[in-house]
């Protein structure tokens, strides 16, 4: 059976990498190469790299940068961050990337995720996800790396991605991003209740007990974490380790 | 040198990236003269089965193919590996290149699987195999894909289980088919290249 995969995101900006809290406070923190190469070592099964400003600064993703990834790290790569045409995605995927990731242009667009799905496949289109508790009990979907409530229920819009074909959805959550104190279970738990493709948990990963908590607890096939490796807290080798004895399948 | 060869189906570039990251020498190519003179070939590919048989067959390298893998080890990746069986059925029935017998259907895992197969799954040792000589039994590599080889059993190295028993590492003589991706399966998979390429 497929095992639970631990992925390191790379935010980027300017070629360095970065990671904020809550998204404001952002500061440098090292070159996105070395730091693949180091997370590969240490066992990542898959890397993502998102370009924090691209998706309202208009920047490009970084393509270089996924070009020398791609020399000397033999895992998946999926790149996002001002994904917004077909054409975007067919650069990205030349540059090396196996799957791109889009946010934003999806909601305003979301017809890009079904071109890009029937021209690339399936396997290759991860939808990014910003969502936030609302005040009617239920959950809406923010853009602009969570600035813009774009008053979308969370619920039809992972159906309407799943529909349109997209391979896989990365869930942030908004509420739980930045802070650590752990994966948002409940989010998690309604939108896997809701959709058969592969979900993937991130935002709030703040200890090692969070990853176990994320697989026992909830369907996601995947946990994604940003701060917590890239400052050195906790390598992905021993959260596998840690995962490992707690029976949960990885690699 | 190792021909990896263009007909204008798949990624070639992560499976150049590979090599070259092994020090091993190769050219992407749609020359026959290359496929000749290398001593492995190497069949990538992405996408539907038939498309890329089209594209295949309008290269006009599959004679030279078949020539070719009578004197040296072929690996075909993914697709290239559904190529090497008689017949695919994706999008109708399309001949493959009729190296491996058998076919290539849609998977149809019991429980409620998603299709495509997309992650990391283990590979379970069956017939010995020498691209094996370097992975444990039970090692993780990297799966993408929604139809799967039916063969002989004989002609299996490795399978690994989705619901179903997917044929993962198939081989017949100097014929090797990969249906997961080596190129993008950590040191587990780049040990299977290393391994072709001392074949």
């Amino acid at each position: 059976m497929l095992a639970k995969r631990i992925i390191p995101c790379l935010d980027v900006r300017n070629g360095k990498v970065v990671k904020g809290v809550n998204f404001e406070g952002v500061k440098d923190v090292g070159d996105p190469v070395e730091l693949a190469i180091q997370y590969n070592k240490q066992g990542a099964d898959e890397l993502v790299f998102y370009d924090i400003t691209a998706s309202y600064e208009g920047r490009g993703v970084m393509l270089d940068v996924v070009r020398r990834t791609a020399q000397q790290v033999f895992v998946p790569l999926c790149v996002g961050g001002g994904i917004a045409t077909v054409d975007d995605f067919r650069d990205t995927l030349r540059a090396g990337a196996d799957k791109v990731s889009v946010n934003s242009q999806a909601v305003k667009n979301p017809k890009l995720i079904s071109d890009a799905a029937e021209i690339f496949g399936s396997q290759c289109v991860v939808v990014g996800i910003d969502a936030k508790r609302n005040d009617k009990g239920g959950y809406s979907v923010f853009i602009n790396g969570g600035r813009v409530d774009m008053n979308l229920d969370l619920g039809d819009w992972v159906k309407e991605i799943q529909e349109r074909g997209a391979g896989e959805i990365c869930l942030n959550s908004i509420d739980t991003d930045g802070v650590r104190g752990g994966f948002d279970i409940e989010m998690l738990k309604f939108v896997c209740d809701r959709v058969s493709i592969p979900v993937i948990a991130s935002g709030g990963c703040g200890t090692i007990e969070h990853f176990s908590e994320v697989f026992e607890q909830t369907d996601s096939s995947a946990a994604l974490a940003a701060s917590l490796f890239h400052f050195g807290e906790l390598t992905v080798g021993e959260v596998k380790d840690y995962l490992k004895k707690k029976n949960i399948a990885v690699r | 040198m190792i021909a990896i060869i263009d007909y204008g189906a798949g990624n070639l570039f992560s499976v150049k990236n590979a090599l070259d990251y092994l020090g091993l020498e190769n050219k992407i190519t749609k020359d026959a003269d290359d496929l000749r003179k290398a001593d492995r070939l190497i069949l990538p590919g992405v996408g539907a089965f038939a498309d890329a048989m089209r594209m295949l067959n309008e290269s006009g390298l599959v004679d030279v193919i078949r020539e070719e893998v009578q004197k040296k080890p072929l690996l075909g990746i993914c697709l290239g590996m559904q190529m090497l069986f008689e017949k695919g059925y994706e999008f109708g029935e399309t001949d493959g290149l009729g190296l491996i017998k058998g076919c290539v259907k849609l998977m149809e895992p019991e429980g409620s699987l998603a299709i495509p197969h997309i992650g990391w799954n283990k590979l379970e040792k069956n017939e010995p195999c020498s691209l094996l000589d370097k992975c444990g039994d039970g090692e993780y590599v990297y799966f993408v894909h929604s139809y799967a080889a039916e063969c002989d059993s004989k002609n299996v190295a490795a399978y690994c289980d989705y619901g179903m028993k997917v044929p993962a590492l198939v081989f017949e003589g100097n014929v090797f088919g990969a249906q997961f991706h080596p190129e993008k399966s950590g040191e587990t998979g780049l040990n299977i290249l290393r391994c072709f390429a001392a074949l």
